[in-house]
Order: C-alpha cells, then sequence, then structure tokens
C-alpha cells in the first residue's frame, strides 16, 4: 500500500513539474481534451512532435503513464508511423520528394548527390548534428517534380546543382 | 441560420463583387505557393494600394487553378484571363493592362484544349472562392443543398437520389456509393460515424488535397448529407499529417461552420445535430485501407483485420461506420443540388460523373484537371496535357499509383472508366496519373512501385510482408543485370501469390505494377535479363549488388 | 468484369426448419453442422478435418495473418481465412485443392526465406511447430534467396531468452501477453519487414518494468524464437496446455 502511495505520489511530482513548463502544458492540453483517453495517443504524439522536434524516451513513457497505455504499445505505434521520429532532427533539414512524377523526373539522382555530398543514408543527421536528410513519400506538388523542402520551404523543378548549392552554404555555416 | 439569410449571405457578397471592376484572383495552393505565389500575391496588394486602387480592384487568394506547371497563376475576373508564371516583378504590369486588355507574354489562352476539354463539377468553385471565406462558398450556392435536404427529403430520398446517380467511390475500387450508404442506413444502431478519407497516400496523387485546400466546405456539406442519409451524428476527417495547409484550411472551415450552425445541434432548426473532427495521419500508406483507417483514428496501430465485418456493420468502435473519399463526398452536393438525373447523363453507362487526374510526368501541362468519365487516354495526355516535354515518343500512362499499372501506347484510346481500366490490367484508382516516355524504364518503375508497397506493408501478413520483399529483391536483380530466367518464373508465382493471399488491398493489388508491365512491356524484361541492357538507359547493368 | 462487391454467400431455403442457432453446410464435400458463430477452422477440427495454421492458438483472439488456412469457398471469388470466418448455412468449404497446397507450400517457403529457420541448431528442433508445418505440407526447399538478416539475440531475462532470427511474428506472445496474463509487455515496432517483437520501450527484456515473468509467451512461441535459458538443441519442448485451462476460468469468473 506504500508503495502505491509513493508511485501515486511521483506520477503526481511528475504532472506537476511538467505543468510548468509551456511545452508541456500543450501536451497536456491535447490530453485533457481528449479526457485522457487512450485512444489520444497519436494526436498526442503529434503534440509531442510538433513542440520538441522528436518523441524522446522520457516523454514516450510519460505519455504512456498519463494515457494508461502499455509502454510497448507507444513505442509500437512511434515506429510504425513514419511521420514520427525517435531521434532529434539536424539544424537543417533537406526532404527530398520521392513520389512517382518526381522520380521519373529525376529525385533518384538528386538523392544520390545529396547522399555522396552528405556522407549519410536518408533518414540520417550528419554527425555534427547540422544536417538531416530526409526522403518524402509524395508532397503534392507532382506539376512542379522534382520537389525539394530545404528548411520547411518547398522547390519546384529542381536539380541536384541547385539543391548542392543550399546544402554547401549550410555546411558553410556549420563550420563557420 | 435559415435559408434566407444565406440568400442574403450570397446577394450581399455577389454585390461586392460587382462593386470591383476588376477583380484579381491569385492562386494560393500548394503548388502556386511552392512557386511564391504568397508574395506574388502581397505585391498586388501592396502596388494597389499605392497607386489608390482599392475601390477598384480587389485581390483574393483562391483555390487551385490547375495548371501547376504554370504556377504562380492569377486569374482577372470578370475578363476571364488567366496569367501563367506571374512573378513580382510582373505585378505592375498586369495592373497597367487590367484596362486595355491581356498581357501577350503571360496569358494563358482560354481556349487551349487544358481548358476547354474539361468539365468542372468536383472542382466547379477551385480557383473560383477563397477558401478560407464562409461567405464565399455561400455566395457560390453552398449549403443550400444541405438545406433542400433537411427540410424536403427524407434520409431513404437522399439515399436514393445518390443511388440512381449511379455515383462510385472514387478512392479506388468503384463500390457505388449509394449502395454502401444504404447499407449503413439500414444498420441498426443508434451510434453511427460518417468518415472522410483524406489519407491520400498515392505517390503522384494530390487530387484530394487540392479539393480540401481549395473548397473545404464543400466536403463538409457532403458528409453533413452522408450523415443524414444513414443517420449519423458524428465525422471524422482523416487526413495526411504531410498536408499542413489543407490540416489548417480544414479546422477553419469546420469552426466557421459551426458558429453559423451549419454543424452542430439543431441544423437548420431541424432535430438533425453533427459534429466533425479532424485526425491526423501520421505517415502509413496501409491506412487509406478502411480497417487500418478505424484502427488508425482509435489511437491504434494502423494494421487491417479480416473483413467481413465490414465497416458498414462494424466499424468505428464498433459501430456502423459510412467511409468515402474527399472526391466521393465532393459530389454528393452537386448531385442534391442538380438531381442524379442530371449526373447520371454524364459520362458513361457504368461509371457515371467525371473523374478529377493529377496529371503528372513527361507532359506539357502538369496539374489538376477533371473530365467526363469515358474521356480517352490520348484526350488526356495530347490535347490536354498537351502532350509529350521535348517532342518525345509516349511510352505509358501509370494510373492507380502502388495498386495500379501502366497503360501502353496502343490502349491511348482507352476510354477512361472503372471497367476499361480494369481490362488493362490497371485501376482507377485515386486519380493519379503520371505520364512516362521513351526515358522511364518499365522494369525500373516496377522496382519503385514494388519498393514502395514493401516499406509500406503494415508486416501482419506473411504473403505482403515477405512477397514484396522477395518481389523486390528479384527486381533488383534484374535492374542490375544478374537476372535470370527462372528469375522471371519465380517474380510471376511471386505475384500470383501476393495477390490472392494477402490480408488487405494494399497486398492485393501490390503487385499490379509488376504484372502490367509484364504484360505490355514483357520485351524490356526479356532485354534486361538475356542482353544485360537496359532499353531506356536507366538501369546501371552489370554493377551487381548495391555497394559492392 | 464485375463490381466489386462485398463478399455474399449463397443462402438457400434449407435454413427454414431448422433449430435456432444449428446450421449444415459442408465441408470438403462432406455434410457438417455447426452452431451459428462458429468459424469454419472450429467446425472442421471438430470433425477432425485438417487445415494448417500458424498464427491461430485456441484460446487467443484470431488474427487472420499467417495466412496458410485460406481456404476455397464457392460462390466467393477471394480465398478466406477459416480461422476468422464465421460459417454460413449451405456454405461449402473446400480445405484442399492444388490451388490451396501450392499456396501453403509458397506461403511457408516465404516464411523459411525471412529470417534464419536453421533446424540442426536450434532448441526446438523436432518440437517445433514451423518445421512440422513444413514437412506435413511437403515443404522441402526454398526457391527464394534467404534474407537471413543477422538479427541480435537478447539473453538479458534471468530464465528466458528470444533469438528474433527465429521469429516469425505470429503476435501469440503479444496476444497471450495482453489477453491472458494482461501486462501487455509485448507489441511490435517498425512495420513491413523491418517488424521485430518488443519488450517495453524496445529495452533489453531483462530490465522490462511489466514482465511477470509468467514464461507463457514462451510456452505459446511456435518456433525458437522463445525459449528456457539452459536448453540445448532440441531440448525446449513447449506446454500449451494452459491456456484453454485459464480461458475456462476466466469465463466463470464473470
Amino acid at each position: 500500500m506504500e508503495a502505491l502511495k509513493e508511485t501515486a505520489s511521483k506520477a503526481q511530482d511528475e504532472t506537476s513539474k511538467r505543468a510548468d513548463d509551456p511545452r508541456w502544458r500543450r501536451v497536456n492540453r491535447v490530453m485533457r481534451l481528449h479526457g485522457y483517453r487512450p485512444n489520444a495517443l497519436i494526436e498526442t504524439l503529434h503534440m509531442v512532435q510538433d513542440t520538441f522536434g522528436f518523441l524522446e524516451m522520457e516523454a514516450l513513457k510519460y505519455v504512456a503513464k498519463t494515457l494508461q497505455v502499455p509502454l510497448s504499445r507507444v513505442y509500437a505505434v512511434a515506429t510504425f508511423y513514419h511521420f514520427f521520429s525517435l531521434k532529434p532532427p539536424g539544424k537543417h533539414t533537406c526532404v527530398v520528394c520521392m513520389g512517382t512524377a518526381c522520380y521519373i523526373s529525376g529525385a533518384a539522382e538528386i538523392m544520390h548527390e545529396m547522399q555522396e555530398a552528405l556522407h549519410i543514408e536518408p533518414g540520417e543527421t550528419t554527425a555534427d548534428g547540422a544536417i538531416s536528410l530526409v526522403t518524402a513519400r509524395c508532397l503534392g506538388s507532382c506539376g512542379l517534380a522534382p520537389a525539394v523542402v530545404l528548411d520547411g520551404e518547398i522547390k519546384g523543378k529542381m536539380t541536384p546543382a541547385a539543391v548542392l548549392e543550399t546544402i554547401e552554404r549550410w555546411q558553410a555555416d556549420a563550420s563557420g | 441560420m435559415r435559408l434566407d439569410e444565406i440568400r442574403e449571405i450570397a446577394r450581399i457578397e455577389a454585390d461586392r463583387e460587382d462593386g470591383y471592376r476588376h477583380r484579381i484572383n491569385v492562386c494560393v495552393a500548394a503548388g502556386c505557393l511552392s512557386c511564391q505565389s504568397a508574395s506574388v500575391k502581397d505585391a498586388f496588394e501592396k502596388e494597389i494600394a499605392k497607386r489608390g486602387l482599392e475601390n477598384w480592384c480587389r485581390v483574393k487568394g483562391v483555390g487551385c487553378l490547375g495548371l501547376c506547371s504554370g504556377g504562380p497563376l492569377v486569374a482577372i475576373e470578370p475578363a476571364g484571363i488567366l496569367y501563367h508564371t506571374v512573378s513580382v516583378s510582373d505585378v505592375s504590369d498586369v495592373l497597367e493592362a487590367l484596362d486595355d486588355g491581356p498581357l501577350d507574354r503571360l496569358v494563358c489562352s482560354g481556349e487551349t484544349p487544358f481548358f476547354k476539354r474539361q468539365k468542372k463539377i468536383v472542382l466547379e468553385n477551385c480557383g473560383r472562392i477563397d477558401p478560407e471565406r464562409l461567405e464565399d462558398y455561400i455566395a457560390a450556392g453552398g449549403y443550400q443543398a444541405l438545406h433542400t435536404a433537411l427540410t424536403l427529403m427524407t434520409p431513404e430520398e437522399i439515399t436514393r437520389e445518390i443511388e440512381k446517380s449511379g455515383l462510385r467511390g472514387r478512392g479506388g475500387a468503384g463500390f457505388p456509393t449509394g449502395l454502401k450508404w444504404s447499407t449503413v442506413a439500414k444498420a441498426d444502431n443508434e451510434t453511427k460515424f460518417v468518415i472522410c478519407n483524406a489519407d491520400e497516400g498515392d505517390p503522384g496523387a494530390f487530387m484530394d488535397r487540392s479539393v480540401l485546400e481549395s473548397d473545404p466546405h464543400r466536403v463538409l456539406e457532403g458528409m453533413a448529407l452522408a450523415a443524414r442519409a444513414v443517420g449519423a451524428n458524428h465525422g471524422f476527417i482523416y487526413v495526411r499529417a504531410e498536408y499542413p495547409l489543407a490540416v489548417k484550411r480544414l479546422k477553419k472551415a469546420i469552426a466557421q461552420a459551426e458558429h453559423a450552425g451549419f454543424l452542430g445541434n439543431n441544423i437548420f432548426h431541424t432535430p438533425f445535430r453533427f459534429d466533425i473532427n479532424v485526425r491526423l495521419g501520421a505517415g502509413a500508406f496501409v491506412c487509406g485501407e478502411e480497417t487500418a483507417l478505424i484502427a488508425s483514428i482509435e489511437g491504434q496501430l494502423g494494421r487491417p483485420r479480416p473483413r467481413p465485418p465490414y465497416p458498414a456493420e462494424a466499424g468505428l468502435w464498433g459501430y456502423p461506420t459510412l467511409i468515402n473519399n474527399v472526391e466521393t463526398l465532393a459530389n454528393i452536393v452537386p448531385i442534391i443540388r442538380e438531381g442524379s438525373q442530371w449526373f447520371a447523363g454524364i459520362g458513361t453507362e457504368k461509371s457515371k460523373g467525371t473523374k478529377v487526374f493529377a496529371l503528372a510526368g513527361r507532359v506539357n501541362n502538369t496539374g489538376l484537371i477533371e473530365v467526363p468519365m469515358g474521356t480517352s487516354l490520348r484526350e488526356i495526355v495530347f490535347e490536354i496535357g498537351g502532350g509529350i516535354k521535348e517532342g518525345k515518343q509516349f511510352k505509358a500512362a501509370q494510373t492507380g499509383g502502388p495498386s495500379g499499372g501502366c497503360i501502353p501506347e496502343h490502349s491511348l484510346d482507352l476510354p477512361m472508366d472503372y471497367e476499361s481500366l480494369a481490362q488493362v490490367g490497371s485501376i482507377m484508382g485515386s486519380g493519379g496519373m503520371i505520364v512516362m516516355d521513351e526515358t522511364s524504364c518499365m522494369v525500373d518503375v516496377a522496382r519503385y512501385f514494388m519498393e514502395f508497397c514493401r516499406s509500406e506493408s503494415c508486416g501482419k501478413c506473411v504473403p505482403c510482408r515477405v512477397g514484396t520483399t522477395q518481389i523486390h529483391e528479384l527486381l533488383g536483380k534484374i535492374t542490375n543485370g544478374t537476372g535470370t530466367a527462372g528469375d522471371l518464373t519465380k517474380l510471376e508465382e511471386l505475384c500470383d501469390l501476393v495477390k490472392h493471399t494477402s490480408l488487405c488491398g494494399l497486398g492485393q493489388t501490390a503487385p499490379n505494377p509488376v504484372m502490367s508491365t509484364l504484360r505490355h512491356f514483357r520485351e524490356e524484361y526479356r532485354a534486361h535479363i538475356e542482353d544485360r541492357f537496359c532499353p531506356a538507359g536507366v538501369c546501371r547493368m552489370g554493377r551487381g549488388k548495391e555497394g559492392e | 468484369m464485375t463490381i466489386p462487391a462485398y463478399p455474399t454467400f449463397p443462402r438457400g431455403d434449407s435454413e427454414l426448419g431448422k433449430p435456432v442457432g444449428i446450421l449444415t453446410l459442408k465441408i470438403d464435400d462432406r455434410d457438417v453442422s455447426a452452431r451459428r458463430g462458429e468459424t469454419i477452422l472450429e467446425v472442421a477440427r471438430e470433425n477432425d478435418i485438417f487445415i494448417p495454421t500458424l498464427c491461430y492458438l485456441e484460446g487467443l483472439s484470431s488474427l487472420g495473418a499467417c495466412r496458410l488456412c485460406l481456404v476455397e469457398i464457392k460462390g466467393v471469388t477471394k480465398l478466406l481465412p477459416a480461422c476468422v470466418t464465421p460459417v454460413r448455412q449451405d456454405m461449402e468449404v473446400v480445405t484442399d485443392s492444388e490451388r490451396l497446397r501450392r499456396y501453403r507450400r509458397m506461403i511457408l517457403e516465404l516464411i523459411f526465406s525471412e529470417r534464419n529457420h536453421v533446424c540442426s541448431v536450434c532448441v526446438s528442433n523436432g518440437h517445433c511447430e514451423l518445421q512440422t508445418l513444413a514437412q506435413k505440407l511437403g515443404m522441402t526447399h526454398v526457391r527464394f534467396d534467404y534474407l537471413y538478416p543477422r538479427l541480435a539475440i537478447d539473453a538479458s531475462h534471468e530464465r528466458f531468452s528470444i533469438d528474433h532470427n527465429r521469429c516469425v511474428l505470429c503476435m501469440r506472445c503479444v496476444r497471450v501477453c495482453d489477453e491472458i496474463e494482461g501486462a501487455h509487455t509485448w507489441d511490435i515496432m517498425h512495420r513491413g519487414i523491418s517488424a521485430r517483437v518488443i519488450t517495453d520501450l524496445n529495452q533489453p527484456w531483462g530490465e522490462s518494468e511489466t514482465c511477470t515473468g509468467c514464461s507463457k509467451c514462451v510456452q505459446v512461441c511456435p518456433t525458437g524464437a522463445l525459449s528456457e535459458k539452459g536448453k540445448s538443441v532440441a531440448e525446449m519442448v513447449k506446454h500449451k496446455e494452459f491456456l484453454p485451462y485459464l480461458q475456462i476460468m476466466r469465463r466463470n469468473e464473470r
């Protein structure tokens, strides 16, 4: 019984600790809006990622406890859906669209050049944490294929050279 | 809100519009936004203010104008002029030319087949209304169909109209919409749900995104009509998280509709109540499958379960659930407004109405198009699409994305309808159409789609999880020049297995791109295997396995 | 071309006049009777008709995932999994045909090609459901390239270990832990060919906060993926008898 009380008060502490942080308040708000029901899991993970940039282990534990979802289920959901990331993103992000229209218009070539230039695979971040290389299934900008998103800005009709130019600028930023 | 109030809003809006001599509509859908159309819109506003033309001209951000390859697009009303590739530096020239006719260097002729061959039903408001203003939608006749249905029709009559219209699901398989509705309507339960499937996962498809970004209220009204017909009081829109603009506009539209009383309790002073919530997808193509989509809304893993029971009997949280795709729901309002006979008069015998295609790939005009069902592929590619880029040779058109197939040159006169597409081994799918020329290798294209299915497979059933991986391996061998004749046999056997034994639609259709290219472009497979040669020059032969 | 429709089952007039809840159907040309709500698999087993299964386990919820129990039904174009398809009046089921045999063999080939299933060095050799199925269905060799992704062995638990190379992703461990033990220690991370069973937040099993050490997962595992420590080749014999017993106990409690 004592042990149970202790756990309960620990959980209480954790909740109140997080209540002081405006970022966690956003997350808590989503869970409250859904009545702390387990079906709020995906919506909550969206908010965690939106707020912190990725899903940290501690965050997964906290969400699991609050929504009363098994730990392994939270981890399963976080890895099943490719929109979620368990690793922090780089300072800059380069998303290469691999949709069909982009693929037949040379997206693979762009991706190949990026891999060579950054020495990383898609889904990875450079060792210095400067640049993440990501693929997208389809951005829906097929009319402007091939499309690349550089730090949130969609650029249409791209070429390897044009993307490399930005990448080199980012690299110069990081080393300078 | 009452009908006269709606009419009053429509009248005020019309008067306001008529008060301007020139109305400048700048496309602010995602395609044009990625060509900096937002700054073009700003530039117009500043320039008009600078010249003191505010009382003569107004600038409006509108949804997709269609010709995405010509972005940013700007339409001038009421003159009916469309300008392409307008940059900030063109703004003053466009304003100068307002009174003396079009600016020749930027104008798109409205007489071109790209515009003339189209018939807009789903997209009728796209590019005309400001998607973020409810008043614009009302001025275009919005929410009157809902009023008619709630005050003058019984739920059975609504369903019967949809049945008689011959509308079929636009999400891919083409199941008759009216039959789906009546199945849910007959289910005996107090609680029912309507779900709008906006998880547009096909690579190369952006119809749903454009509709949601350009005319969100139409989808809400369609859902409310569906809910009334089947007896549901709650709705969900399951939309891709990758479409932030569509999500933002949907949420805004829902708030507006709730505020105006088109959603919520006692809609149009009737006992009917209906609310809509948005749920975000999280990057899983398989969630386009009905049972996986339901699981995902429930916060679960998006793994499909065997059907029956169908969602119409036991769907969201076990309650009867109607799931329709965005384009299907966007067709409901015009059917109720114009009547089923009008709709049934468009299209072919078994495929009624129009179909929106996202035309992309190696054609001159890429973008969003809407044509009557039964329009030939030749018309779409060579007239609307303006032919192949750089004068190259047409090779194939891919429809249906990773579940579809490639249509070869000798089938160019094929009418675009559900049955004809199935006959050549493809499917209508959700409407992505990628045109390929001689620079595309069909084996490589098949490998591309199989890579997609392999990584999107949820992993629950063995044939899809391991079968797609093995097919992908075989195609990898063939495209790097190490394939054998025996591999081709294995490939065909595996395709047959995966198609017939997989649990859900993803697996059952995953072999289609391979089977259709084997059927129409077998010669290319043969060249890769026997001659170790890629006719299109895409595959790097003789390199062995990647990295070796 | 027919319009794709929800599969419907032919419904004869003979349903009239039968006692409520009892219906008759044909399995492999044999007339059998069944209770309404029973699955094809249950009725087949009651009548000693063999249908191969791997992910199915009596006492756990059914998934329809391994696809080995697919059967043909007259009038239905699709093959349907016997473990989740309820019987209908006058249904005609075929559980064994050349086509089904071919598909079942190929599905086994795919499973064998997915990970490392070399029996001669396995703790479950001779007591393995996958091995038995391969013998029974005549799968003698694998024509597809072995994928063999060298996966880790987690031996961090004091009494058990998991060898992912032997796992067939049947989800029996996930289900028994969730449905019977109530701990939900197991789940599956990632998807498709990258899917793996995990404990808690993909932590070593021995560090799991939720595992009760009850060993139910080990006992229901059809292969040598989950085993007791200290067992050598061919020594791991599983005991699943507890499952129907626990099921009855749970039902009586309610």
